[in-house]
């Protein structure tokens, strides 16, 4: 996300159309078997090479990294050591990216060892741990590093032995050559002194020889420490002689404390320092918002001396900023034409001409992460160094800012990568390891920064709120001949650059430009907005509004017209075929989540494939009881297929889950395990936005400020039971990830389901609990 | 100084007696499994027991535990071995794993109260600790796993 947001930053004013300026890689040749050159029988069967294709991997800060040295180790005892260097926040990658290598290489998952890199992208490649990209970069890599060990092992054992290269096997931590047998570990030093072969020359496990790829079996690697209490995330690192900061954040984006009195923190036993931070205001990207830190011995003493302050605020710009209006001026805006995207045909003549239209408006309100860990760094700058420790989604992106912060180089500054408790596209802003570092140069002593939940909910980076306005035009009949979606939104570019008050072609490629239905006449449009909170990437980001008002609309279509919405879901999407995003006149910058359309493209095949997959499994069609309701709403987004069948039941007034149908189709899968995992926290944080997820601005500041007022899906009313099915593919149908695309699909299924338990039609989010 | 038993262990921790027990546990024993996520007693992230109950650690202080037998997550089981811990990992609970101490201090402390909690006991106890990845279907089945072993 960041680094094509700062790409836009770049090109300047939104709107243009002109390519990305993503460098292009060469495409390799296809391979067919392995070259003859290295004819090491590395694994059981014949000699084979996987086809590589290319990923936006290739294109991301950094690139891709393919030398075995920089991510495995071997000990003489051999232990395998893998680095980590993804970040770690629930989605299961510091397990399954590593896994693919260790499988690949022959190592035993019990005798492996991780460690999680620190933030050094020149190094490892990018570490930028966002838009459900880990597996679907790095599984091809990780491959390769894990045959090219192997390949280096059996070298290693023909030269130790004196034998034939092609008699010798590696098999499971060991290698062999007739009664010549060693384990990783003896020939651990002469392997990885062997050259590190090309991938031409590398043969490769064909997929029924896997032991733990594709086959879920592995649990995630940080299991025990979590149920024993030994994890360490971010607020957990103590350092010796080590201080606690809490921060008084401006209430109001931008207003600086004009005066403020300490006496009653002062009394707070503890505390130790009381400073101002320089306020910032958007466009600033993860500069921190400022205000007064009280530093103390400890963290109760902190908190407590923060909120003994007592402090003035002064004006800024947005200290009239009203949720509420803003929603009306959004409404006002959807309403008329917008700045249009995307044309296909003659809309106008569509609308013109229709025998019937048919329009809606659908609306969502500003959204915060609330990761259950609220952010919390440490830093400690000395001698001319900072050393962070972060739970942080850019490891690397953190160590550039801090360096930025502090007035130092890259060079000198290390950022240790902690887990994280939750991440959801928070922890890609580092504001909070920022104010550490700060904070530590300005005291001279290592400094923690604990944000409390308070903070979280009213000083963090929203889900931007929005309008989308769908209309249909509709011959004689019924068919639809136009399609008109005019979305209304604050951008996230608004924290990097001056607010335009239009999205950019991120926002607008998450289900909006790329819809996907055949209709003749299109026209997609994008209304101004302008952000007077600070916006940031939230997970499956614009694909949530636009999943929500496309398919809560394509179910009232199918009741307006006395049909199964599960037919026209599949006629909207219209035929089997590869969308020609040329033919379809799709933008210039139309980004694929960063990958090539020939290598992702948008398939209605499989789109279609998992609608019916979930309505199937769901039990679409059968007579529910009264106060009961299935919905359907199906999804692309992060170049995955995801559709949802939500069983809907209202027990006195309440909206309750008994089941959720998730079908996915992700490409190949390498750790099923966890992308089960995924969709069922999926259900679950999709419920929480349909029922619950909603900041109000009054006078600029946010009203609500814990679990009270902000609320979560508990385990007294969660989708009770998930039910995920993935289609099956070969590792030829590239992988693509599961960690964001599981979400959209959610909270229209359970709209378009209460519909039918309760003939109410919600179009707004959140909805509330109640019916 | 105030004087906590936790753990099994007398410690004298070096804060007034007024300090949350959440704090004294975690910056003055040093014991990080507790984890701070709310502050007001709505998450459950910082679930403790306290004589075998399940009590927020942000909603007490330490003297209100003077006399008394505190357990943080890393005291529940000497080995983790805890059957509330090992339904957890058999049921590969966890996703992000934050909010897991919290979860497993709450279900030890239903299971010493109720040995073989309905469904409807469990949703009950168990929705006062908030899991904002949403594993609240495999908590619900690793507690009736521990209590039944199936």
């Amino acid at each position: 996300m960041l680094h094509t947001i700062e790409q836009a930053v770049l090109r300047g004013p939104v709107g243009k159309t002109a390519g990305l300026a993503i460098s292009k890689v060469s495409r390799r040749s296809f391979l067919q078997g392995s070259a003859a050159v290295f004819t090491i029988a590395a694994v059981a069967s014949e000699a084979r090479a996987f086809e590589r294709y290319e990923t936006g991997g290739n294109s991301m800060p950094h690139g891709l990294r393919y030398d075995p040295h920089i991510f495995v180790s071997i000990d003489a005892d051999g232990t395998v050591t893998l680095v980590a260097h993804r970040s770690e926040m629930g989605q299961g990658s510091r397990t399954s990216v590593p896994m693919v290598l260790a499988d690949e290489m022959g190592a035993d998952w019990n005798r492996v060892t991780l460690v999680q890199a620190e933030g050094d992208e020149p190094k490892y490649g990018n570490q930028d741990t966002d838009g459900s990209r880990s597996l679907r970069h790095h599984v091809q890599s990780m491959r390769q590093m894990g045959a090219s060990v192997r390949h280096m092992l059996a070298s290693a054992a023909a030269k130790k032995w004196g034998v034939d290269p092609s008699t010798v096997q590696v098999g499971v931590h060991e290698v062999t050559s007739g009664t010549f047998r060693a384990g990783f570990g003896e020939l651990a030093a002469a392997a990885m002194k062997e050259p590190v072969p090309a991938f031409e020359d590398l043969t490769f496990k064909s997929e029924d020889e896997f032991r733990y790829i594709g086959k879920g079996n592995i649990q995630i690697y940080d299991l025990h420490d979590i149920t024993t209490g030994k994890a360490v995330y971010g607020a957990d690192v103590m350092l010796p002689g080590m201080k606690v900061a809490a921060i008084a954040r401006p209430p109001v984006l931008g207003a600086p404390p004009v005066r403020y009195d300490a006496s009653a923190t002062w009394e707070v036993a503890g505390v130790e320092h009381v400073l101002g931070l320089e306020v910032s205001i958007p466009p600033a990207k993860f500069a921190p918002l400022g205000g007064i830190a009280v530093i103390a011995g400890n963290t109760d003493a902190a908190i407590r001396g923060r909120d003994a302050l007592e402090i003035e605020w002064g004006s800024s710009p947005h200290e009239e900023f009203d949720s509420a209006a803003h929603m009306a001026e959004m409404r006002a805006t959807a309403a008329e034409p917008g700045n249009v995207l995307r044309t296909v045909g003659d809309p106008d003549g569509a609308f013109a001409g229709a025998a019937k239209t048919v329009e809606r408006e659908y609306s969502q309100a500003f959204m915060v992460h609330a990761t259950m860990e609220p952010p919390a760094a440490v830093a400690n700058v000395a001698n001319g160094k900072a050393e962070i420790w972060a739970p942080v989604q850019s490891p690397y992106g953190t160590r550039v800012d801090v360096a930025n912060a502090l007035h130092m180089d890259p060079a000198d500054v290390t950022v240790n990568v902690t887990l994280l408790g939750g991440g959801f596209g928070r922890k890609s802003k580092c504001d909070f390891a920022i104010e550490a570092a700060l904070l530590s140069q300005k005291i001279g002593a290592p400094v923690k920064v604990q944000w409390t939940r308070e903070d979280d909910i009213r000083n963090g980076f929203n889900h931007t709120t929005s309008v989308e306005r769908i209309a249909v035009a509709l011959d004689a009949g019924n068919k639809v001949t136009g399609w008109r979606h005019n979305s209304v939104a604050p951008s996230i570019l608004s924290t990097f650059a001056p607010d335009s008050g239009y999205q950019f072609f991120i926002e607008s490629g998450m289900g909006h430009v790329d819809m996907p239905f055949e209709i003749p006449n299109i026209s997609v449009e994008n209304g101004k907005a302008l952000a007077h909170a600070r916006v940031g990437w939230f997970r499956s980001v614009s694909n949530i509004p636009r999943a929500w008002a496309v398919q809560s609309f394509a179910s009232e279509l199918a009741h307006e017209l006395g049909r199964d919405e599960l037919e026209v879901m599949l006629e909207l999407i219209g035929s089997d075929r590869k969308i020609d995003i040329k033919a379809q006149n799709f933008p210039g910058d139309y980004w694929n989540y960063g990958e090539k359309d020939e290598v992702y493209p948008i398939d209605t095949g499989r789109l279609k494939n998992v609608l019916r997959l979930a309505a199937e499994k769901g039990g679409w069609g059968k007579s529910m009881p009264e106060g009961e309701g299935l919905g359907l709403a199906v999804h692309r987004s992060f170049v995955t297929y995801v559709a949802a069948c939500v069983h809907v039941k209202v027990v006195d007034g309440l909206i309750t889950v008994p089941e959720v149908n998730m079908a996915v189709d992700c490409g190949f899968v390498a750790n099923p395990e966890r992308v089960r995992s995924q969709m069922e926290g999926a259900a679950v944080q999709g419920m929480t936005i349909a029922l619950h997820s909603g900041l109000t601005y009054e006078n600029g500041a946010v009203l609500e400020s814990n679990y009270h007022d902000y609320r979560m899906v508990r385990a007294d009313n969660f989708p009770r039971v998930v039910k995920t099915h993935m289609v099956d593919h070969p590792f030829s149908v590239h992988a693509s990830g599961a960690g964001e695309p599981g979400v959209p699909p959610i909270a229209p299924a359970l709209g378009n389901a209460l519909f039918h338990a309760t003939g109410k039609r919600m179009r707004d989010l959140p909805f509330g609990d109640m019916v | 100084m105030a004087n906590v038993r936790i753990n099994g262990e007398d410690r004298a921790l070096d804060g007034p007696d007024d300090t949350s027990l959440l704090w004294g546990i975690r910056d003055l024993a040093g014991l990080t499994g507790t984890k701070y996520g709310c502050g007001t007693g709505l998450c459950g992230a910082c679930t403790v027991l306290v004589d075998g109950v399940s009590v927020r650690a942000c909603q007490a202080t330490l003297e209100e535990v003077a006399g008394k037998e505190v357990t943080t997550i890393e005291g529940l089981d000497a080995d983790g071995n805890h059957p509330v811990q090992v339904a957890w990992r058999q049921a590969n609970v966890p996703q992000c794993g934050f909010c897991q101490a919290g979860q497993i201090m709450q279900a030890a402390s239903l299971l010493n109260e109720t040995p073989n909690p309905t469904d409807e006991q469990i949703l009950e106890s168990m929705a006062g600790n908030i899991c904002r990845c949403g594993c609240y279907e495999r908590i619900v089945a690793a507690v009736r796993l521990a209590a039944t072993g199936a």
